[in-house]
């Protein structure tokens, strides 16, 4: 079962390695990866860094290329297809139908994962891909039960991966238009989700106003614990309740440990660490504790149960302090 | 250029449905969709039902496509959408790639919705040799983006949601459920209770989003009726209604009158419609005309 974690600059790589990751994921720096943020990501020279420093040590890494390419612009997604290969990148996650193409006819030999983004969560859309283009691997979107997963992955042509931790994004992925919606950019396309432009705080009294694209997403008192202000996270008012609400998701972060057991009986090949615009300590910090949560199961699978050291310490990285199963619990949804 | 109404996306009681399709039936329309698109758990309309509507739609001379699911995750909803993909007659619109395999696997055209991520021509190119015969243009793109999609003419029809409220996102939670302190297993079909979703407004009291069931859909309704003219010229081919009450059949029909006639039709925007992704803006925004 790989660890495979996110790595938003060189210095978040090697806190990756150092801490135990199996694998790493990278994007380059422009709009072809859903974190198109000022300051993170790589330009071809530091790609080409990354690649040989995690080939020296024996991992591997996989380039992210999850956005749809603009008309008249495809060739920038092509070209960096051609550096990926070039460079001997491990795997590229991809989610437009034209790069899937486009890969798989010019270097079949590079292994092609399913990005989240194409929202493939299901057999019939597993079986399209795997028959299409030969993928090797899905990324489940954070839309499916465990059970769900389980029965999936009993079937499954391909590899499964699924997030283990981080941000929780409450929707289908690449089927979300709330940012778009509301500030115009969207990850679809610009490559962000709620872009830090368009985030405005204002103190009012006791009062923290939370806006995106001036739009009231969240009035929080000022000592409160604030996530990142997405659509999904804010606080609204319906016509039978008059106090604001939480009506989609309150600030929470994902955090399968306590899955672990069965995310492996179930045959789940890869997981995934959510968070290439956090911190090098971030990334460290969570890769230590998955690393020893995986090692911990392996060594004793039937003994397993996930350490309150492990959750105080993930805990303390997530959004709100609050973590969540997310989709997986029934309940939740 | 032709006008289409869409899937009825909220749950509606089965008498409501069938007298909404009964008028739909009598008016000018030329192509509707019909079909849950939204949740597996609604159950007012069974699959039998949405035939029987939709052979009673055939014999009142509509082209009739039958809608799927947008999002298909247990192995049951699997199982439903082979057997309406395999329904012998109509067409589908896939609303997920399995919906697309499924067409392919059974050699049957199809439209290929909204909700599946066809941003540009390349993709596209791809699904119309898989069998696509119209697709729906996301609802976040813009008249300059798609203008590029189609600036060599393509072997597909382009259909672009013109009116209604946008799909803006599906989840496996239930908002409406859950507003209501219900679980999704034990819903009781709350959603009935909302005919429009239920409305979020932000704390400064701006209808922000529409919550219906899992899917969460935008407070302001598209109107893009001043448009359709340059829609007509620039070759898109269907203008799709989003319906949300018996009025939008007669909304339909003025569109049809003013693509006979020629004329523009004036639709003063309002505060509570919005036309931004149109123009390459903030979908919630009302274009400055």
């Amino acid at each position: 079962m790989e660890l495979l974690c996110p790595a938003g600059n060189l210095a978040s790589l090697k806190s990756a390695l150092q801490a135990g990751a199996d694998a790493v994921y990278l994007g380059l720096k422009d709009d072809t990866n859903a974190r198109s943020f000022a300051g993170l990501n790589f330009t071809p020279a530091k790609l080409q860094e990354a690649t040989e420093l995690t080939h020296m040590r024996g991992k591997k890494i996989f380039l992210t290329l999850n956005t749809f390419p603009k008309p008249g612009e495809e060739h920038r997604w092509y070209q960096a297809i051609d550096l990926a290969a070039k460079l001997g990148i491990d795997a590229l996650i991809v989610a437009d139908l034209s790069l899937l193409d486009y890969a798989h006819k010019h270097y079949p030999q590079l292994p092609l994962h399913l990005s989240v983004q194409a929202s493939a969560t299901n057999l019939g859309a597993l079986s399209f891909y795997k028959e299409a283009f030969n993928i090797a691997r899905v990324v489940l979107p954070r839309v499916l039960s465990i059970k769900q997963v389980r029965d999936l992955a009993k079937v499954s042509p391909v590899d499964l991966e699924v997030f283990a931790f981080g941000s929780l994004c409450i929707m289908a992925e690449g089927r979300c238009h709330l940012s778009s919606y509301v500030t115009g950019q969207s990850p679809n396309t610009g490559g962000s989700c709620s872009p830090a432009k368009h985030v405005r705080w204002q103190e009012e009294g006791q009062d923290r106003l939370t806006r995106l694209n001036d739009v009231l997403i969240d009035k929080s008192a000022l000592d409160e614990q604030m996530g990142y202000p997405v659509v999904c996270k804010g606080r609204y008012i319906t016509d039978d309740q008059d106090s604001p609400q939480y009506l989609l998701e309150s600030p929470t972060s994902l955090n399968t440990l306590s899955l672990l057991p069965e995310l492996a009986k179930a045959g789940i090949v890869s997981l995934k660490i959510e968070g290439r615009q956090r911190s090098p300590a971030y990334v460290e910090q969570v890769t230590r504790v998955w690393r020893q949560a995986i090692d911990t199961y392996f060594e004793n699978p039937d003994k397993f149960h996930s350490q309150p050291q492990w959750e105080q310490a993930l805990a303390k990285v997530s959004e709100g302090q609050i973590t969540t199963l997310g989709a997986y619990e029934r309940n939740w949804q | 250029m032709r006008i289409s109404l869409g899937p009825l996306l909220y749950c509606w009681q089965k008498q409501q449905v069938i007298d909404f399709y009964q008028h739909v039936a009598a008016s000018q329309i030329p192509l509707v969709y019909l079909g849950e698109a939204v949740c597996s758990r609604r159950r007012e309309l069974k699959w039998g039902d949405y035939l029987e509507l939709a052979q009673m739609l055939k014999q009142a001379g509509k082209d009739v496509v039958l809608s799927t699911l947008a999002l298909i995750e247990a192995p049951s909803e699997y199982t439903e959408l082979k057997r309406q993909v395999d329904n012998g007659e109509f067409m589908i619109e896939a609303n997920d790639m399995a919906a697309v395999y499924l067409a392919k696997e059974h050699k049957l055209p199809f439209v290929c919705g909204a909700s599946i991520n066809n941003y540009n021509r390349a993709s596209l190119d791809i699904l119309q040799g898989l069998g696509m015969q119209r697709f729906v243009m996301p609802v976040e793109l813009s008249k300059a983006w798609l203008e590029q999609v189609i600036q060599d003419k393509p072997a597909f029809e382009v259909e672009v949601l013109g009116y209604g409220y946008l799909p803006l996102a599906h989840s496996a939670r239930c908002f409406t459920a859950r507003h209501k302190q219900l679980t999704k297993d034990s819903c009781e079909t709350i959603c009935r209770q909302y005919s429009k979703g239920l409305l979020a407004q932000t704390q400064e009291m701006q209808p922000l989003l529409r919550l219906n069931g899992i899917q969460t859909q935008s407070a302001a309704c598209l109107d893009l009726g001043s448009e359709i003219a340059t829609m007509d010229q620039m070759g898109v081919d269907v203008f799709r209604v989003s319906p949300s009450s018996a009025e939008c059949i007669a909304k339909a029909e003025a569109l049809i009158e003013a693509l006979k006639t020629q004329r523009v039709l004036y639709v003063p925007i309002s505060d509570e419609q919005c036309d931004g992704y149109w123009f390459g803006e903030a979908g919630l925004t009302t274009h400055a005309s």
